[in-house]
């Protein structure tokens, strides 16, 4: 059996080592687009603050670690594939057939759509390639605009900060994170971002970026009108998935690369995961695109049983994630904006930057998220995927959120009332 | 080592908190907790301040063991002058909040003065804060406690609270910490009240560290805890039936205070008895006890928790008291029992959980009870003073509702709220008052157990038994047997448990380990774990300075040897059935050789030699 | 023979021994607050419960991580953090539907149970026997993987659960 996969990200590189695992004897290629060995993404922002250097992005660390799997690792481009034939065609020539193919491709940053969003001085923080840049530009004191208070450039702006440079963050949302917190939490991450001495706009649209006034590269002008001087500016303004070689080989597409509970996508012998799938989402029983570390990772083992033809079905993904904003530290899963019909309990102590809300239907959690939450966080995820009812634990709640791991094993385990409810 | 090192001081006047080094001599000197605790007192307060005044001071107090992982290692102590003796007052807690103020980095807290608002102070770590407390005054501690949980959204947060009778000036009122273990003694809780503190929240992850020996701790302790598996009573007895093992034992001795102390058995402790709350109810079929706990790093788990049939009259139509919580204990079942003649174990129990939701002391509560039902019975109290309320012995309904109504400040409560020497002074009836220096009497009747008469007679915190529990030895054997009805010995007797249990007090260890435990298997846990050197003759040697200490806190504060004695009833009246029929307590017989062998002069002064042999 | 920690609610007193046990052997401090294991407290029921990973199979953790900084030690079958690779991304603390990974503030990096190399501390300090280091098929875990296995069900449009479905535990 001959696998083929694109892309060697977390998605990639697990499903490859899945696919092993299953089978001995089958032929595995990892293609990579990057020169670098397999790396993370997630480990750029250590990179960029020199916790780690650049091995320790890496993926394996051990040496000849693919070899010894028999995973080859070929460095190049996929541009086209045929879907009747069976094989990827390769940008540095020829092609290469496969019985089973993962597309892994992932995402990539969007352009800045305006003015002067190709100058030079203009950077993505997405591969190794842009961080090598960044190192070089945000020098301390260096001023940095970065546009986009997204995940991901929330993510960025804590290294950003913490390699001291002055730095201004414009978001076009109204509030940090908008896609991961709410108002409340997300003006909280503001006032904190604000207090550790960054500038933050929000429901502010860049205009153009133009010529730098003084000694300074660049300018970022916004539609108020107010320019903000930059040394170097980086835009964290979306992702889009790697799929336009794919065009003509008849996938059905929509955010991503459509597949069912097999990570199958409508074309026979060709699967997707991680961050390029738009898969089954757990929380609304529909297909979406989670773009995290988690659900890549889950997808490829699904996806590599499948590919080896062990019927495995894909129980969704959550939505969740992480992030620490200099030192404060948020987390949001599942439908945490809340369901029609649901109901919500919230705590709110904006003196010590608490947050905690909780997203219920009926007397299961649907979603939640939390600000200053580090302990024991991951049952929030647990409370969500067991769809448990939570019987007396949901008034419990009400009355104290923060005994969620209480409530979690009053819930599942015969401690609490409702194990003699159940 | 093994002290954080850390004092802190809040000023509740002006709202200043400072952080100070610990007096590291006086650590020598008294170890910690009472001892220590009780050090600072004297140095910064007259003794003859009003106990209810901002001059009075209120320490919290851990020891050097408190938070370590020696067994029962998570005891701390309120030490402050008690407005319901005048005496020095210094109550002891399990739970959790003592370690956990530990682990945030503090010996100990020093409250000062009195705010003018109600406040609690909030501690995490380094940081504390004292906040308005508006939302959680007026409130139970039960109910305190899920407002501040929620407010400080950390179930990990551990809370000493006072409730409405604290506020309402009850001079018996205890601080009742993770909701069901109290520092219940001598109105400790009156004066946080009285400073208009209503709570104390900490949270700590600091943890407790340097150890002096760490190897030699974890042997140590390992060996203690062997020790106590190994014990019958710390090891099978007290997890079983927790102190109420000792219901039936020591009403078969005749030393159960039944009525008001005018009897000494009681005709049915079999039915409130420690193994009468393992037997399962017939009306619910299900047991008064749910389950054993323990207290912060404590491997004999002693704690009672206990249900109330839902079904009860007590709690029939109050689903709030429907869950599990603290239940009686045996020093509770007594008081709130045989002392007022109530056999209904779960009417007793719904008293017990009244007193940790409203934070009294289920002692002087139920002996002050029962003292307003002898003089109900002689015609001094009346229908018109107790608001139509029938105090007769024997009667639940009459035990619950005045629970009910002193836990909350309400009515007849505020009398009973004043102590059993108070109700019975007011209603011309002072010997009726079962106390010595203002306290109510505890569970053991000390015509049937003579050294605890004098151990009464001279506690430094009015009638206790934890100040001298010579019930071990002349009821237990331990360390060896002497008989209960003799005097001869009981002076040395008394003594050596008194200084050798103020030693056990300032550690940080609970003194219910000496069921089991003697000074030469504390000594080597504390030798590892503190600087300097701590052999089982230097602790006693520390009890003794601490015994000293609180005594001379208590002359200064106005106490005479004149004090030092017991009322009427059991000098005089003697014991009607059982072992001890026919006799009285004769601490006047040995009260001479006690002072004798304190280095006291006849009236009970500590003479200069002592005060010079003990470094005071 | 493979071991696990046998956890037994009923006989847990809520001492916290484990707690202590846990973070000296690990922070070299009396500390429950950095405890990979944790007493969860029922008040209400009057019940105790010692919880900590389970070890399970999913490893949701260790693929979560980016940096393959948690890692399968083979003697002992635990999930094990390597410290000098963990970044502290916190990715693992939300993708473990038990909760039983923590990040630590002070470190920077996160903890969770590694069985302490094959002699659990925990297991050692209990004074009652609810925290036991047994042969694997003695415990309650089996069935805890079977439930965890088990637990993300298909969404309920498509194939509504039975609330039963997760209530695998024997009372």
């Amino acid at each position: 059996m001959r696998h083929v996969i694109v892309g060697a990200g977390p998605a990639g590189v697990v499903a490859a080592e899945q696919l092993r695992g299953h089978d001995p004897e089958a032929e595995i290629t990892l293609i990579s687009g990057e020169p670098e060995p397999p790396y993370s993404r997630m480990a750029i922002p250590y990179y960029l603050i020199e916790n780690i250097d650049e091995a320790g992005t890496y993926l394996r660390k051990q040496s000849g670690y693919f070899d010894e799997q028999r995973i080859r690792v070929l460095h190049d481009q996929v541009t086209g594939v045929d879907s009747g034939s069976h094989s990827v065609a390769l940008a540095q020539g020829g092609s290469l057939g496969f019985d089973r193919l993962l597309v892994a491709t992932g995402s990539r940053p969007l352009d800045l759509p305006v003015p002067g969003g190709d100058r030079p001085e203009v950077h993505h923080c997405w591969t190794l390639e842009d961080a090598r840049a960044i190192v070089r530009g945000a020098q301390p004191g260096a001023k940095v605009v970065l546009i986009g208070a997204g995940f991901i450039g929330c993510i960025i702006l804590e290294s950003l900060a913490l390699r001291r440079t002055e730095l201004t963050v414009v978001e076009a949302g109204n509030r940090m994170v908008p896609r991961m917190m709410d108002e409340t939490a997300g003006g909280l991450i503001r006032d904190w971002c604000e207090s550790r001495g960054v500038r933050v706009h929000v429901d502010a649209k860049v205009a153009s970026i133009d010529d730098g006034r003084g000694n300074h590269a660049a300018a970022v002008r916004l539609e108020n009108g107010q320019v903000l001087d930059a040394d170097v500016v980086i835009a964290a303004v979306g992702v889009t998935p790697n799929a336009e070689f794919l065009q003509g080989a008849g996938l059905d597409m929509d955010a991503g690369i459509l597949v069912d509970r097999q990570l199958k996508s409508s074309v026979d012998g060709i699967y997707a995961a991680g961050d390029v799938a738009q898969g089954v989402d757990f929380s609304t029983g529909g297909q979406s695109v989670h773009a995290i570390q988690p659900t890549a990772a889950d997808h490829a083992r699904v996806a590599a049983s499948n590919m080896v033809g062990r019927h495995q079905a894909y129980h969704g993904s959550v939505n969740m994630n992480v992030l620490d904003t200099l030192g404060l530290i948020s987390s949001s899963f599942g439908l945490w904006m809340g369901k029609d019909g649901g109901d919500s309990i919230t705590v709110h102590d904006p003196d010590r930057y608490r947050y905690l809300n909780l997203q219920f239907e009926d007397d299961r959690m649907v979603g939640a998220s939390a600000l200053g939450l580090t302990e024991h966080v991951g049952v929030l995820r647990g409370l969500i995927q067991t769809r448990v009812r939570l019987g007396v634990w949901k008034e419990r709640l009400r009355k104290d959120p923060s005994r969620l791991m209480e409530a979690y094993l009053g819930a599942t385990r015969p401690i609490g009332y409702n194990a003699h409810v159940l | 080592m093994a002290w954080t090192g850390n004092v802190l001081r809040v000023n509740l006047t002006n709202g200043s908190i400072k952080s100070e080094p610990l007096n590291k001599q006086w650590a020598r000197d008294y170890l910690g907790q009472r001892g220590l605790a009780t050090k600072y007192l004297v140095e910064e307060v007259d003794p003859a301040v009003d106990a209810l005044s901002p001059e009075n001071k209120l320490i919290m107090v851990t020891g050097p063991l408190t938070g370590t992982m020696a067994s029962t290692g998570g005891r701390y102590s309120v030490v402050t002058k008690s407005p319901l003796t005048g005496a020095v007052a210094c109550s002891n807690s399990g739970g959790y909040i003592g370690a956990e103020l530990k682990m945030a980095g503090w010996d100990m807290v020093i409250f000062e003065g009195r705010s003018e608002k109600p406040v609690y102070l909030h501690i995490e770590n380094e940081d504390a804060r004292l906040l308005p407390a508006d939302e959680i005054w007026g409130k139970s501690v039960w109910e305190a406690d899920g407002i501040l949980h929620r407010r400080h959204q950390d179930p990990d947060m551990r809370i000493s609270c006072v409730g409405r009778a604290a506020e309402a000036g009850n001079l018996y009122a205890a601080i009742v910490n993770d909701l069901h273990r109290a520092a219940g003694r001598s109105g400790v809780g009156t004066v946080m009240a009285s400073k208009h503190l209503k709570a104390v929240a900490v949270r700590g992850s600091r943890g407790v560290g340097n150890i002096k020996d760490p190897m030699r701790f974890m042997q140590a302790t390992e060996a203690g805890k062997k020790v106590l598996a190994d014990n019958a009573v710390t090891g099978g007895g007290l997890p079983q039936y927790g102190t109420q093992v000792l219901m039936n034992v020591i009403n078969e001795m005749g030393a159960m205070p039944t009525r008001n102390m005018r009897e000494v058995q009681f005709e049915s402790a079999h039915r409130i008895s420690g193994e009468a709350m393992h037997e399962p109810r017939e009306s619910d079929g299900k047991p008064n006890l749910t389950t054993n706990a323990a207290c912060f790093a404590c491997t004999i788990a002693c704690g009672r928790i206990s249900t109330i049939d839902q079904g009860h009259y007590t709690v029939k139509n109050k689903p709030e008291y429907w869950h599990a919580s603290g239940g009686l204990e045996y020093e509770a079942a007594w008081a709130l029992g045989s002392d007022t003649g109530v056999d209904d174990i779960d009417a007793l129990t719904y008293g017990m959980f009244l007193c940790n939701e409203d934070g009294i002391d289920p002692i002087s509560f139920g002996a002050t009870v029962a003292a307003a039902m002898e003089l109900y019975e002689l015609g001094a109290i009346t229908k018109d003073d107790t608001g139509g309320l029938v105090l007769t012995f024997g009667s639940a309904e009459a035990l619950t509702t005045c629970a009910e109504l002193t836990a909350r400040g309400e009515g007849f409560g505020k009398e009973l709220g004043l102590g059993s020497k108070r109700l019975c002074e007011k209603y011309g009836h002072p010997d009726l008052s079962m106390t010595v220096k203002g306290q109510e009497f505890p569970a053991y009747d000390p015509r049937g157990i003579q050294g605890m008469g004098l151990a009464y007679a001279t506690s430094n915190r009015g009638a206790c038994h934890l100040r001298g529990y010579t019930v071990s030895s002349e009821v237990l054997g331990i360390p060896e047997k002497t008989d209960p009805l003799v005097t001869e010995g009981k002076p040395e007797l008394v003594k050596a448990f008194q200084d050798a249990t103020a030693a056990v007090d300032s550690s940080g260890l609970c003194v219910f380990t000496t069921f089991a435990w003697t000074l030469d298997d504390i000594a080597p846990q504390i030798d590892a774990a503190c600087e300097g050197e701590w052999s089982s003759e230097y602790l006693l040697q520390v009890g003794e300075r601490i015994w000293n200490l609180e005594r001379d806190f208590n002359l200064r504060a106005g106490l005479t040897g004149k004090d030092d004695t017991l009322p009427k009833r059991l000098r005089k009246d003697a014991a009607n059935v059982g072992p001890a029929q026919g006799m009285v307590n004769d601490v006047e017989a040995m009260m001479p050789r006690y002072y004798a062998i304190r280095g006291w002069t006849e009236d009970g002064r500590i003479t200069d030699e002592t005060r010079q042999r003990l470094g005071l | 023979m493979a071991m696990a920690l046998k956890l037994e609610p009923e006989k847990c007193t809520g001492c916290l021994q484990c707690e202590m046990a846990c973070s000296y052997e690990n922070e070299g401090v009396f500390n429950p607050a950095k405890s990979r294991i944790k007493v969860f407290s029922f008040h209400e029921e009057g019940k105790f419960a010692p919880y900590t990973c389970t070890q399970c199979e999913e490893a949701w953790c260790m693929h979560a991580c980016p940096v393959e900084a948690i890692v399968v030690d083979m003697a002992t079958g635990s999930k094990n953090v390597l410290e000098d690779v963990c970044v502290g991304c916190k990715v693992c603390t939300i993708a473990c539907p038990f909760g039983t990974v923590n990040y630590e503030p002070d470190s920077g990096k996160v903890i969770k149970c590694d069985l302490c190399g094959g002699d659990p501390w925990c297991a050692k300090a209990c004074p009652t026997g609810a925290i036991t280091y047994v042969d694997e098929a003695d415990t309650t875990y089996e069935r805890m993987r079977a439930w965890a296995q088990q637990a993300p069900s298909a969404p309920a449009r498509f194939n509504p659960p039975k609330p039963k479905e997760v209530q695998v535990f024997e009372r």
